[in-house]
Formats: structure tokens, C-alpha cells, sequence
């Protein structure tokens, strides 16, 4: 069996990653209790027994002698030298840790000597700290913690970046039809990055492509600009002219001023306006003649507020 | 039936044969794209003789799968590599709008 129920190659890549970045000095024991090596091992029991711990550093000023067991004490005890001096049973082939050493390699020592808690030595061999199985759970439970924290902040980083407002602007030049869709396909991958609604992406899609396309059919350029909210998708599109002579008659379906090229292309049906009509919640033209035209459409993303038409 | 089925249909040439392979929704018919732009259901297949980049543009908007050129009509390769990036599928056929609508119409429902 093992004593740390711990593979770094068959946990998930969460701990793996954290048994890498953590270092041994990350996770020991700190508070320690010692003993001399002058003290009797029944002293050292005394000591283990009122600290509630299993293993106890020899130390003398700092340095690391050895270590004495819950084990050792039990052959002390069967062997009848419990009032004997520490230093005189003590074993001295101590397995240490270093504190830089990273957990990851300090765990497999658990396994390899078998051993319920390791010292943890600094750089000039002094003694700093102990390391028990106990300290790792311990220590990997407060690292997931801190990770959670910090993926939770991530998430609500996110969220405040959907709940931001955003404006997108692209410009449209005439019978430029190689990039006809692009400022509406643009616009599509936004709202499907917002997680909208399919119905309420493609109504947005609609108003956007024919917006774009009668500008491209029609105008002498012009610009699209979207401003998506968390609640509203507002497509503002603005043309410099010609304009239109009569917006009533523009509006309705069928009625086209297209030349017969555009409308071998599949366009300039008099479906356009009245398309974007139609998937709009408030819609709004106006145009002067030698001026320009202003097309606004909105779309409600959510919860739409019931209105007559 | 899936979008991929569509290549089993008689006289329809594959000239864009890579996407997503999923059960194709309906069908619409038109060369009219505001229309198409309108009607056309999501995750279905156009029938149309517009051979050309916009098509694809709108198929796209709309989340068509696949269109069928009918009366061969000659494709761009701007058409072509539009509809690969977009991963729309096309087939080419002889017939005419009316007579693939009706080939399509038997196999969406058989």
C-alpha cells in the first residue's frame, strides 16, 4: 500500500501542476518540536505524547542529528533502555529533504523510504522545517483553494467583459461585392461569441447583411456601426448619399431602383428595407436627396418587451 | 438524411464536398438571396443558379450546409475556396431548380 495515496502521472492536471510549482518549503511544518540529543528517549516520549506527534528532531543548535520515532520508542521500551540518553540509540542515517526541492520529487520519497515524515534542511544544512503526508494534503487543499479563487475572479472577469458595451464600425464602399457580408458575418460571430439567442443572431444577421448590401447596391459608400449591450443590438447604418426620393415608396416590398446586373446577382428585389423591417423591433430611415440616408434598426437580445405593431 | 447523402443523389457533381456532416434540416428554393436571406432554414441545403462568392456569404449568415448550382452553371474558384472556408458544401447538377427541388424534396422525405 501506499502511504501517500498520491501518483503525480495519475492525478489530474490541475495537482499535477501544482505539485511542480510548489516546493517542499511551501507546504512544511514550520512550528517545530525538538529535542536534544542529551534527553532521555522516555523524555522524547513524553514530549511526542503531549505535542499529539509521531517523530521528533534531534537538534543541537540548529543541526540535525537525527530523528526519533514513535517506532523507536517502542524497541526502547521492549528492550528496557527508555531512561537511556537519545544519542545513544538514535539512528543517523537520516533521509532529509532539501526545502527547494520540488514536491513533486519530495512526495516519491514517502514511497521509496517508507517513512512517515521527512526534516527539510536549508541551503547551510540547518534545520527548517518537517515535512508529514498530512502537510501535503494539507498544503495542495489550500494551493486548489487559491486556484478556485482565482479561476472564479477569471470568470467574473468574463462576465464583466460580456456585460461591457461595444461598438463595431465598418465601412462599405459601391459594388465592392467581394466583401459584401463581411461586416454582417462579423457581427453574426459576435452575438454567437455572446451566447445569443440563434433566432435573435439571425434577425440581427438579416438586418445587417441588407443594411450592408444597399449601401454596396445603392449608396456612394457608407458605414455600419453595431452597438451591441447586454440587453440591445442597435445597427446604425449611414450612407453619403444619393438619398432617397421617396422613403414610403423605398419601404415598400418589391419596389426597386436596381439595375438589371445587380439583379442578375440575386439582389435589388425591393426586399431589403422591408426585411429589415421586419426582423426589427424599432426601425427608423431617414433621407434627404443628395444627401445621404440614415437607416437605424434594434433588436432586443432578451426578453423582448411585448410591443403592438 | 445527413448532408453528405446529398453526393448519392443522381446527377449531383460534388465540387465542394468538406463539411461538417449533420442531418440536413429542410430545404429552400430561390435566386432571389433576400429571400433566401428571409426563409432559408437553418442547417439546410439552396437550390439556386447564383454561382457566385455572395451565395456564399448568405448561406453562411443564414447556417446553410450545402447549395446545389443548378443548370451547370459555371462556379468561380472564389466561390469554391469561400464555401471551403465557410465549410458549406456544394453540388453542381444539369437540372434546372424545379427538378432538383423535387429530387431533394423525395429524399428529405423517404
Amino acid at each position: 500500500m501506499k502511504i501517500l495515496p498520491l501518483d503525480p502521472e495519475q492525478s489530474p492536471l490541475l495537482i499535477f501542476d501544482l505539485l511542480f510549482k510548489l516546493k517542499v518549503r511551501d507546504v512544511m511544518s514550520t512550528q517545530l518540536v525538538t529535542i536534544t540529543p542529551e534527553a532521555t528517549l522516555r523524555s522524547a516520549q513524553q514530549r511526542m505524547k503531549e505535542r499529539g506527534i509521531t517523530g521528533l528532531p534531534v537538534v543541537e543548535s540548529d543541526r540535525l542529528l537525527g530523528i526519533v520515532s514513535m517506532h523507536d520508542i517502542l524497541t526502547a521500551l521492549d528492550l528496557g533502555y527508555i531512561n537511556d540518553p537519545i544519542d545513544r540509540h538514535m539512528p543517523r542515517n537520516i533521509v532529509v529533504l532539501d526545502e527547494e526541492m520540488p514536491l513533486s520529487l519530495g512526495i516519491t520519497y514517502f514511497d521509496k523510504y517508507r517513512f512517515g515524515r521527512f526534516p527539510v534542511l536549508n541551503r547551510e544544512k540547518r534545520l527548517v522545517g518537517i515535512l508529514t503526508t498530512r502537510d501535503i494534503s494539507a498544503g495542495l487543499l489550500k494551493e486548489l483553494f487559491k486556484e478556485v479563487d482565482r479561476l472564479q475572479t477569471g470568470h467574473e472577469d468574463t462576465q464583466a467583459i460580456l456585460q461591457r458595451r461595444v461598438q463595431r464600425t465598418s465601412t462599405t464602399r459601391t459594388y465592392d461585392f467581394e466583401n459584401a457580408g463581411r461586416a454582417a458575418h462579423e457581427i453574426k460571430k459576435l452575438l454567437v461569441a455572446r451566447a445569443v439567442d440563434p433566432a435573435v443572431v439571425r434577425r440581427v444577421a438579416v438586418a445587417a447583411y441588407e443594411l450592408e448590401m444597399n449601401q454596396i447596391v445603392h449608396s456612394n459608400g457608407g458605414t455600419l456601426r453595431l452597438t451591441l449591450t447586454p440587453r440591445v443590438a442597435e445597427l446604425v447604418a449611414h450612407d453619403q448619399g444619393p438619398g432617397i426620393a421617396d422613403v414610403a415608396q423605398a419601404m415598400q416590398e418589391g419596389f426597386t431602383t436596381a439595375n438589371d446586373w445587380i439583379k442578375s446577382l440575386g439582389f435589388g428585389a425591393g426586399m431589403g428595407l422591408p426585411n429589415v423591417q421586419r426582423v426589427s423591433d424599432k426601425f427608423e430611415i431617414h433621407s434627404a436627396l443628395r444627401v445621404g440616408t440614415t437607416v437605424r434598426s434594434i433588436i432586443f437580445l432578451s426578453n423582448p418587451p411585448k410591443v403592438k405593431k | 438524411m445527413k448532408v453528405a447523402d446529398l453526393a448519392t443523389l443522381p446527377g449531383l457533381e460534388p465540387l465542394q464536398p468538406d463539411g461538417e456532416d449533420a442531418e440536413l434540416t429542410g430545404a429552400y428554393t430561390s435566386d432571389l438571396l433576400s429571400d433566401v436571406m428571409a426563409h432559408a432554414p437553418a442547417g439546410g441545403v439552396l437550390i439556386t443558379i447564383q454561382a457566385h462568392t455572395n451565395t456564399i456569404a448568405v448561406a453562411s449568415l443564414v447556417g446553410l450546409r450545402a447549395v446545389i448550382l443548378c443548370n451547370r452553371r459555371p462556379v468561380p474558384d472564389d466561390m469554391l475556396a469561400a464555401a471551403r472556408r465557410e465549410h458549406i458544401r456544394i453540388y453542381r447538377t444539369a437540372d434546372h431548380q424545379f427538378q432538383a427541388s423535387i429530387l431533394v424534396h423525395h429524399s428529405l422525405t423517404a
